[in-house]
């Protein structure tokens, strides 16, 4: 045979290998054939071809693997078991940029099911290679690089800290400062995954510098780099009052109020998770909220959105009530009251519900100025029919009772109590009629419209153990009234009366 | 005397012997009068005995009532003065106690009143400044309405950026679909589809299509090429395909290449690539004078006429310059030093021009990703 002949054997075998990774690469984009690439024992197959002479059968092979192992974890665990980590990770550190592609979207697509699967990568030494990539020229190497790391740190404190550990964070901030959109948003998200897990990690992430620069990017206007952002500033804030203090400090206030105001809803709910987060560690960190007016962008917000994007801005408005009474009416006067209210009965979800019915106790606990405000929107009575009703989950009734209760305490505005004298249970009524009797003896008028409104008959209804507090207090409201009045709204009187008619003797 | 004696005796016979004689003849009622009176006697007696006893027991219980009722005033005397006494002394600790409240109630009035105005001076003089808690919600609402503005502002604002791009690139696309269908433009013998003579004005298709440009090849590959990249990725501006190339097809007979080692197109695009200059050739290295000179002939040939126009201040300056004597006798300072530094000859020049500042262009990046060996792909 001629050598044309036998090259060309080898011509055509490398044209079938070449087929057929670029065919499997192409078929595993489509989920409807995973499962028959599985049965068909892909795995097996591409794994020789990784180490093929050639280097885009390799580069395809790796971009297969990588979208096999993407879809689930079966086939993640497959590819781990199937020892393939330490040939990528041995070329990473060699190939061209192409591979390196390819090898680190499978580290990704491994390390995204679980912690354990995460953990395999790092035993085999990925960490090294991915942040020796992360310095790598071209900016899509960085990318896939940062994406994996910031996939792996994102199951436990372990893994965050092992990333860490192998240097990355500079990188990283570093990353962060390049001109490319997606690897500024691939960076933001890998910080922010570093960054939740404990405040050592949030720390080391402030102390690479990372606050200034993505403070600076809260003003770009692409969405999705601010959803990013917003979401690693927020979790940086959460851990402590210094990191808070710190990220406050990179001035975002008042930029990250534009972001409130923003078309994507994810940003929207990630800001108002970053101002929450700053807003629940000390009163005075509430303070500079208020002073800069967030807390009327954030009541805007809410009134703007529907659903669990509500959610972070209504708990903030909790948190800045929760710390002094100042805090609690200042959101008061930027209406805050009547926004809480529609959300407590409009939302369909109970969580929503609770958060919402948590924050109007707060708002309403402090003094009769604050429970008056809270009772004037009706919302007392949806906050009952909430407790009442069996269909609301615990913590919704838990949560709501004790709404009720902290702002029956200080509650003196009648016209809001009247309704509670007759539906409410009785550990709810004690309350109401305690407050009845600490209002009735010093208001004449009151005392006219508490008769003439029928409360004072309700009052008589109530059954009361002898020497309990609730007789006390139905005791010290009926010394307000003369005993006439008394005596004729007491249940069965009209049967005296009648016995009376019955017994009397006409002269 | 005796008579008299005798006669006393026997009138006392005489008396004696009546008795009897009466006693005798009484004598047959004695036995039933002896009988009468103790029978019926006794037969009274108990009668007579009973009514004895009710007589006494009804005296005797009216002087023990009477009795009674006497030691009843007496004692009720007794106790009458004794309660009073006792609630003599019970009234006076009564008094003593509510006269001792009454003190203590005003003295509690007077402590309240005392308490309320200290504490109301304290709790605002050192505690609490009502008017500045006012004075800070009222700014803090104050500040959430600018800011409430404010972000209407911004959102209003984003809007309008979005639909002003939104309206720049349906403009872009009408303009070319305009440039793109220009031949349908009406002519005076033939009107064309958007001015049918049927319709009162013209569609505005019609006057896009009389404004637009025709569109030629070359820039239609152009376009293609340069509308296919965004601007933020740096990287696809070196790529192989960004400059514009002619579309040059290879010949017909050639022959099959060898080897399917590199992507066929690729090859045929090496072997076939037209001249592309590099910088340094494609001007000419007086291009900056030169490119002055049409500057001022393409001046020369718009300007109406050739005279500039002076600046009016010039008007005034129609007086002759009269030169300092310092500067205007034959003994001047020698420009050696100042002005030139070497000595010059101009007898021994070559030719008369001085030397041009040429400014060549260098090619640290010009075969950048042109190349057709793919080393050094990753830079």
């Amino acid at each position: 045979m001629s050598q044309r002949q036998v090259l060309q054997v080898f011509e055509q075998y490398q044209k079938a290998r070449t087929q057929f990774v670029q065919m499997v690469a192409e078929l595993a984009t489509r989920p409807q054939n995973i499962e028959t690439l599985q049965n068909a024992g892909v795995m097996s197959l591409l794994r020789p071809l990784l180490l093929d002479v050639v280097p885009t059968i390799q580069q395809t092979a790796a971009l297969a693997l990588g979208r096999l192992a993407n879809y689930n974890d079966d086939l993640a665990e497959a590819v781990v078991k199937g020892d393939i980590l330490p040939q990528l990770v041995y070329s990473l550190a060699e190939q061209n940029r192409f591979y390196k592609k390819a090898a680190a979207f499978v580290l990704r697509a491994v390390g995204k099911h679980s912690p354990q699967l995460a953990q395999a990568i790092v035993d085999c030494g990925a960490l090294d290679t991915l942040v020796i990539c992360l310095e790598d020229f071209d900016p899509g190497v960085k990318e896939a690089a940062a994406w994996a790391l910031g996939y792996i740190a994102r199951h436990n404190t372990e893994l965050s800290q092992a990333v860490v550990d192998a240097g990355a964070i500079p990188l990283l901030v570093l990353c962060i400062q390049e001109p490319e959109i997606a690897l500024k948003r691939i960076a933001a998200s890998a910080l922010s995954d570093i960054s939740k897990h404990s405040p050592e990690l949030a720390q080391t992430v402030v102390d690479a510098g990372a606050i200034a620069h993505l403070a600076q990017m809260i003003l770009n206007p692409d969405a999705k780099l601010k959803r990013q952002v917003l979401s690693a500033l927020s979790q940086i804030a959460k851990h402590s009052v210094d990191l808070a203090e710190m990220v406050v400090e990179a001035e975002i206030f008042p930029v990250v109020l534009t972001c409130l105001k923003d078309k994507d809803e994810y940003v929207k709910k990630n800001a108002c998770t970053l101002i929450r987060e700053i807003a629940k560690h000390t009163p005075e960190l509430s303070q500079l909220i208020v002073n800069a007016g967030g807390v009327a962008a954030v009541i805007d917000c809410i009134g703007s959105c529907k659903g669990n994007i509500r959610l972070p801005g209504i708990m903030m408005l909790g948190y800045v009530a929760a710390h002094s009474e100042n805090l609690a009416m200042a959101v008061i006067i930027s209406k805050g009251v009547p926004q809480l209210s529609i959300c407590l009965s409009e939302e369909p979800e109970d969580h929503i519900k609770a958060a919402a019915a948590w924050a109007l106790g707060q708002l309403g606990r402090h003094t009769p100025e604050h429970a008056r405000a809270v009772a004037v929107t009706n919302t007392l009575p949806v906050l009952l029919s909430l407790y009442m009703s069996p269909e609301s989950s615990e913590d919704l009734q838990l949560k709501s009772k004790k709404a009720i209760k902290n702002i029956l305490q200080k509650c003196t505005y009648l016209p809001a109590l009247e309704p509670f004298l007759y539906d409410a249970p009785p550990n709810i009524l004690k309350h109401v009629v305690g407050q009845f009797s600490k209002v009735l003896p010093h208001d004449s008028k009151a005392r006219r419209l508490f008769v003439t409104s029928g409360g004072l008959k309700k009052v008589q209804e109530i059954k009361a153990e002898p020497g309990s507090l609730l007789q006390e207090y139905i005791n010290s409201i009926n010394n307000c009234y003369p005993e006439e009045i008394v005596r004729y709204y007491s249940p069965g009187y009209s049967d005296t009366l009648l016995q009376r008619v019955d017994s009397y003797q006409p002269l | 005397m005796e008579t008299n004696s005798n006669n006393f005796g026997e009138l006392q016979e005489l008396k004696d012997m009546a008795t009897l004689a009466k006693l005798l003849a009484r004598a047959p009622f004695l036995e039933s009068q002896y009988y009468f009176r103790n029978r019926a006697v006794d037969s009274f007696r108990k009668f007579e005995n009973d009514a004895a006893v009710m007589i006494q027991s009804w005296f005797r219980g009216c002087q023990v009532r009477a009795y009674m009722r006497h030691l009843n005033r007496v004692v009720t005397i007794i106790q009458k003065w004794w309660r009073s006494y006792l609630g003599r002394k019970f009234y006076q600790l009564v008094v003593e106690a509510a006269y001792y409240t009454m003190k203590m109630n005003l003295y509690n009035e007077m402590a309240v009143r005392i308490q309320r105005r200290w504490r109301g001076f304290r709790i605002r003089k050192y505690c609490f400044n009502y008017y500045y808690l006012k004075e800070y919600l009222r700014a803090v609402s104050e500040t959430n309405d600018a800011i409430r503005e404010a972000l209407e502002e911004f959102a209003e604002m984003k809007e309008r950026e979005e639909r002003k791009v939104l309206l720049e690139r349906e403009e872009k696309q009408k303009d070319y679909q305009a440039r793109k269908m220009h031949y349908l433009l009406s002519t005076k013998q033939i009107s064309g589809i958007y001015n049918s003579p049927f319709r009162e004005h013209p569609d505005p298709w019609e006057l896009r299509l009389q404004k637009a440009k025709p569109l030629g090849h070359q820039k239609y590959t152009a376009e293609k090429g340069k509308t296919s990249q965004s601007p933020s990725n740096w990287l696809a501006c070196t790529s192989v395909h960004s400059f514009p190339q002619s579309e040059s097809l290879p010949p017909i007979s050639r022959k099959r290449c060898q080897g399917p080692f590199r992507d066929i197109n690729e090859v045929l695009e090496q072997r076939y690539k037209p001249l592309e200059p590099t910088l340094r050739v494609a001007e000419p290295i007086n291009h900056l004078r030169l490119a002055r000179e049409a500057f001022k002939q393409e001046e020369r040939m718009r300007n109406v006429q050739d005279k500039m126009f002076l600046p009016f201040s010039s008007y005034h300056k129609k007086e002759k310059y009269i030169p300092m004597i310092h500067s205007s006798s034959a003994y001047n300072s020698d420009s050696y030093g100042q002005k030139h530094f070497r000595s010059q000859d101009s007898k021994k020049w070559i030719s008369d021009k001085d030397f041009q500042t040429v400014l060549p262009s260098f090619q640290l990046f010009s075969k950048y990703g042109k190349l057709y060996s793919k080393a050094g792909e990753i830079v």
